[in-house]
């Protein structure tokens, strides 16, 4: 398998996936600059965290413009694996690959720290290897990390099982008071309905190696290989 | 746009004039002598940001003198280019420093933080570094209190507006970027009132053979300038930093740059990118007095000259003056030597990132810094004189007397005054800050902020740091040089009790006035206290900062001399947090118990008093605490270990117990009488640590080989209560609710 690092100008976590994925994972692994045209040949695309364009307009709302951003809509609509963490979560929404929107964490603060996050689905490539109500210890850090849709959508995603992960406590309670941003239905990530386009708030990169003080994040990404029928290290 | 250069008529140079640039009439006469005729008004305006304090360190150089800067891990000497480098091993080498940004922030808390982390930042990767890791260091007027009709009074609602501002204005800028902030400190007290400190810290990594010097050479060579477009912010900054603030101060907001952290991450990376190329002979930041300092520094390192035309610098606005681009502090901003052939390199690379950059000028062979708007020449300055001949004043010092010994110790309700201090800003959990940091970006935070230490792990280099910043400037205004070695001390302390063995120093001197004689000699105590320090540690200083001026109408700040000390863990096993891990391990006291109260968070924060003779700090037996602990570490022996500051051993004991994951209890007899318990709690004695272990026999062995005092104080337990007996007295905390009290003081404060 191959991957991809999809990196915009203001792309701040791109080092750490690339680190991950080639170092920790030893997977194959290019940047690919967000000026390009094609991601042929590549079996999973990540679109990192960050302030693509400084978060100027809207947060990922430039990004979507970007040349790169035609290949990574064909990219997903052959089938291909797309994972979008944090500013990568807001740029599919803003480019619809995803549906709803993210809006300023209702503190208006930025808030980063360790959170649990409640496995809801793990019918999907990215949590195969997830147990349905797994607690993952995973960090966030995001200003705009409120999950908003209209209540059809919302309904949709009930429907499908789109949900993956909602903020919880770490007896997996999920509740007002678990809930770090927002979110409407607490919720931390969500799949497209064809379940190959996954977005997340919280970093699972910044829990792959257990010396960051969680490797929870590593189920995701064990996922993934599996999916792609790779072992990885680690 | 249309962005020529409006060459106005100069104004007449008069003694006002002069006057208003802060130039003194010996000064005056210098420059005439430098330049064998009068200047011109740029002229005049170019010396008067180069020679003040911020620039030439003309109060404090002599002074400066005094710290051991060589060693055999320094690659870089401080003062020699933006930032000192220290070697770690294997070929890599750090770049670290500290940098104010105090009056900006009093201006405008949001941009004057939010700059002070942008400069900092672009100090580090000129040097060819890249910036892993943040630290600051803050010190703020009271957030809490309120008026005899219990309302918040002013100045508190001002010093909460403040606190906020910086607080956001870091995180703006440093989780834009994409530089973790992982660590730091933050002091509250009257004496900041007015005069808020902010002094930034970072830290870069970066191979031996990859250290950018920056200095103009290769006669011929192009000299390019790169990142944002010049507009007429932050004017003449670096001159505001060098007065004191009054109540004028406000309209000097023009003075205060804004900052683009976006557009300094497309800068760092562009940079970075062009520095593997070979086409850099030098590269050089424009920070405090910008295109001036950038052009005449590099041009007097080089021995060279350096001619820039103002006509081809980017502009933001039109009808700027030569004057004013020139004296312009915007941000992100470079100015690079290429060597000549190599300028396609250049401007593919910032094409790329999508950045302004234009070929300014050329290397000469005359040195000269020489400014010409297309054909006529507005500027000719010989550069060497410019930049590093500045006067040097040898300020009048008059001792303050020494701090009378306390005649009374205060006693009072012992069992309120835990919670009393634990809920006191200064020592409260400060995660209401360090929430809004990304301190996890660059996955390399292997110790949460909260703990002594900082700690990271450079993957590029695979090294594990720690990090720390600390002054107690309490301490200090009692006795500036006792206050000093203090802070050299409890950050050589902190770094043990992480587990790492101090490399290097960085220091940042916040002081008031220096033509006040008793302002400068807190500065010359201050500056021998810490180089006593650095040379008992074996740690040389990097570089850092000089502040002066940090005065309000108040009066001058207590001084400030913060310490920012980087050390190395050599194994992920070393790593050591200050929390108790688990119920049954025995608490253990090394060092002794100490009975110093003078200066002590107790006096001040329960009784209001600034007074007594501050702790003694003994350097031998630091030392030797320090190798014991790191010994202890190193032989698995040590779950948990916590430097006793301010607070005293009460405070030690309680913040171990409540503020890792988890809380835990603990019972503590310190099984001596006589000593007054408010003493025995809460004095702040230095060279003392409070661990916890599973082996207790083997670490009072260990100690007593080697000579260290310690012994056993009591044992976590999986009680619901922290109980501490002393001469005969037992009381009782619930643990639950001193962390209540302790992680919601400063949210609550916030949200009052």
């Amino acid at each position: 398998m191959k991957a991809a690092v999809l990196r915009f100008p203001g792309s701040n976590c791109d080092q750490d996936c690339y680190h991950v994925l080639s170092e920790h994972y030893r997977v194959p692994t290019d940047y690919v600059w967000h000026k390009e045209c094609s991601l042929s040949g590549y079996d999973l695309v990540v679109l990192p965290g960050g302030f693509s364009y400084g978060d100027y307009l809207r947060t990922g709302a430039i990004a979507r413009f970007s040349p790169i951003m035609k290949a990574v809509a064909d990219h997903a609509a052959a089938g291909g694996l797309l994972l979008g963490i944090c500013n990568g979560f807001q740029i599919l929404t803003e480019s619809r690959l995803l549906p709803g929107v993210l809006i300023r964490n209702r503190s208006l603060s930025f808030i980063c720290e360790h959170r649990w996050l409640r496995v809801e689905n793990n019918n999907s490539p990215f949590l195969s290897e997830a147990r349905n109500g797994q607690l993952l210890n995973i960090p966030i850090a995001h200003g705009e990390g409120n999950y908003m849709a209209s209540p059809e959508t919302l309904a949709e995603l009930e429907a499908n099982g789109q949900i993956l992960l909602r903020y919880s406590d770490a007896e997996g309670n999920v509740s007002d008071a678990t809930n770090p941003n927002g979110s409407t239905a607490n919720i931390a990530g969500i799949c497209n309905a064809k379940r190959n386009v996954f977005g997340l708030m919280p970093h699972p990169e910044r829990a792959a190696d257990p010396r960051l003080g969680s490797a929870d994040g590593s189920v995701i990404f064990q996922s993934i290989f599996k999916t792609l029928g790779v072992s990885a290290a680690a | 746009m249309n962005t020529a250069v409006y060459l106005p008529k100069d104004p007449e140079i008069t003694p006002e004039v002069i006057a208003a640039h802060g130039i003194t009439p010996e000064e005056y006469d210098r420059i005439v002598k430098i330049l064998k005729r009068e200047p011109n008004y740029t002229e005049l305006g170019i010396f008067s940001v180069m020679w003040s304090e911020h620039c030439s360190y003309k109060n404090s150089r002599p002074e400066l003198k005094k710290f051991p800067v060589t060693g055999p891990t320094v690659l870089v000497k401080a003062g020699e280019e933006n930032a000192g480098v220290i070697d770690i091993g294997d070929g890599w080498g750090i770049a670290f420093k500290m940098e104010s940004h105090n009056h900006p922030s009093a201006i405008e808390p949001f941009q004057g933080a939010a700059t002070g982390v942008g400069g900092i930042i672009r100090d580090i990767f000129t040097m060819g570094a890249r910036p892993v890791f943040g630290l600051n260091s803050l010190r703020f007027g009271p957030i809490s209190g309120t008026d005899e009709k219990g309302e918040t009074p002013a100045n508190v609602r001002h010093n909460r507006r403040l606190f906020r501002g910086v607080v956001e204005g870091i995180a703006h800028y440093g989780n834009c970027i994409g530089v973790p902030t992982i660590g730091g400190e933050v002091y509250f007290d009257e004496t900041y009132e007015g005069n808020p400190l902010v002094n930034v810290f970072c830290l870069g990594i970066l191979k031996h053979e990859q250290i950018a010097r920056g200095a103009a050479s290769g006669i011929g060579n192009p000299v390019f300038y790169v990142g944002a477009e010049t507009g007429r912010d932050g004017l003449a900054g670096a001159a505001f930093a060098s007065r004191e603030l009054t109540e004028e101060s406000k309209e000097d907001r023009p003075a205060v740059q804004v900052g683009d952290p976006f557009k300094e991450k497309l800068l760092l990376e562009a940079c970075l990118e062009l520095l593997t190329t070979d086409a850099v002979a030098g590269i050089q930041d424009m920070g405090a007095a910008g295109l001036t300092c950038s052009t005449c520094e590099t041009a007097s390192r080089g021995g060279t000259g350096v001619e820039i035309d103002l006509e081809k610098v980017p502009k933001r606005e039109p009808g700027m003056t030569p004057y004013e681009i020139l004296l312009s502090e915007s941000q992100e901003r470079m100015l690079i030597i290429v060597h000549k052939g190599k300028e396609d390199i250049v401007r593919a690379i910032f094409e790329k990132w999508d950045l302004p950059h234009a070929e300014v000028g050329v290397v000469k062979d005359d040195g000269l810094m020489r400014v010409k708007v297309g054909d006529v020449t507005v500027a000719e300055i010989p550069a060497r004189d410019l930049a590093d001949e500045a006067p040097v004043y040898h300020r009048e010092a008059a001792p303050q007397p020494a701090p009378a010994p306390l005649t009374l110790i205060p006693s009072g309700d012992l069992e309120a005054a835990l919670p009393t201090l634990l809920a006191d800003p200064t020592l409260a959990s400060k995660q209401w800050i360090y929430r809004q940091f990304d301190h996890m970006v660059r996955i390399g935070t292997t110790v949460l902020p909260g703990s002594d230490s900082a700690v990271f792990l450079v993957r590029e280099a695979d090294k594990i740091l720690a990090a720390t910043s600390d002054c107690n400037a309490t301490y200090c205004v009692l006795d500036p040089r006792e206050g000093a070695r203090a802070a050299i001390a409890e950050a050589a302390r902190n770094l043990a009790c992480s587990g790492a063995i101090p490399l290097a120093v960085t220091d940042n001197l916040n002081f008031g006035n220096p033509h006040k004689p008793e302002n400068f000699w807190q500065l010359r105590e201050a500056v021998e206290g810490l180089a006593e320090g650095c040379r008992a540690f074996e740690v040389p200083v990097t570089g850092g900062n000089v502040s002066l001026y940090n005065e309000s109408p108040a009066g001058a700040i207590d001084p400030t001399p913060t310490v920012g000390m980087v050390g190395l863990i050599e194994e992920q096993a070393h790593v050591t947090q200050s929390f108790f891990r688990r119920a049954g391990d025995a608490i253990l006291l090394l060092g002794e118990l100490g009975d110093e109260m003078g200066g002590s968070h107790y006096l001040k924060v329960l009784h209001g008093l600034k007074q007594g003779v501050p702790p003694k700090v003994d350097f031998k037996k630091e030392r030797a605490l320090h190798d014991t602990l790191r010994e202890l570490i190193r032989s698995g022996l040590v779950e948990s270990a916590h430097d006793c500051a301010e607070g005293g051993l009460a405070v030690t004991l309680a913040e171990s117990a409540i503020g890792g994951q988890e809380r835990i209890g603990a019972e503590i007899d310190f099984g001596i009488t006589g000593l007054a318990p408010e003493v025995l709690l809460f004095n702040e004695s230095q060279a003392r640590v409070v661990i916890s272990t599973r082996d207790a026999d083997a670490v009072l062995r260990l100690a007593a080989e080697r000579g260290t005092p310690a012994r056993v104080i009591g044992t976590t337990t999986s009680g619901e209560t922290l109980e501490i007996t002393a001469d005969g007295t037992t009381r009782k905390w619930k643990v639950a609710e001193l962390h209540r009290t302790w992680s919601c003081s400063i949210g609550n404060q916030m949200s009052a």
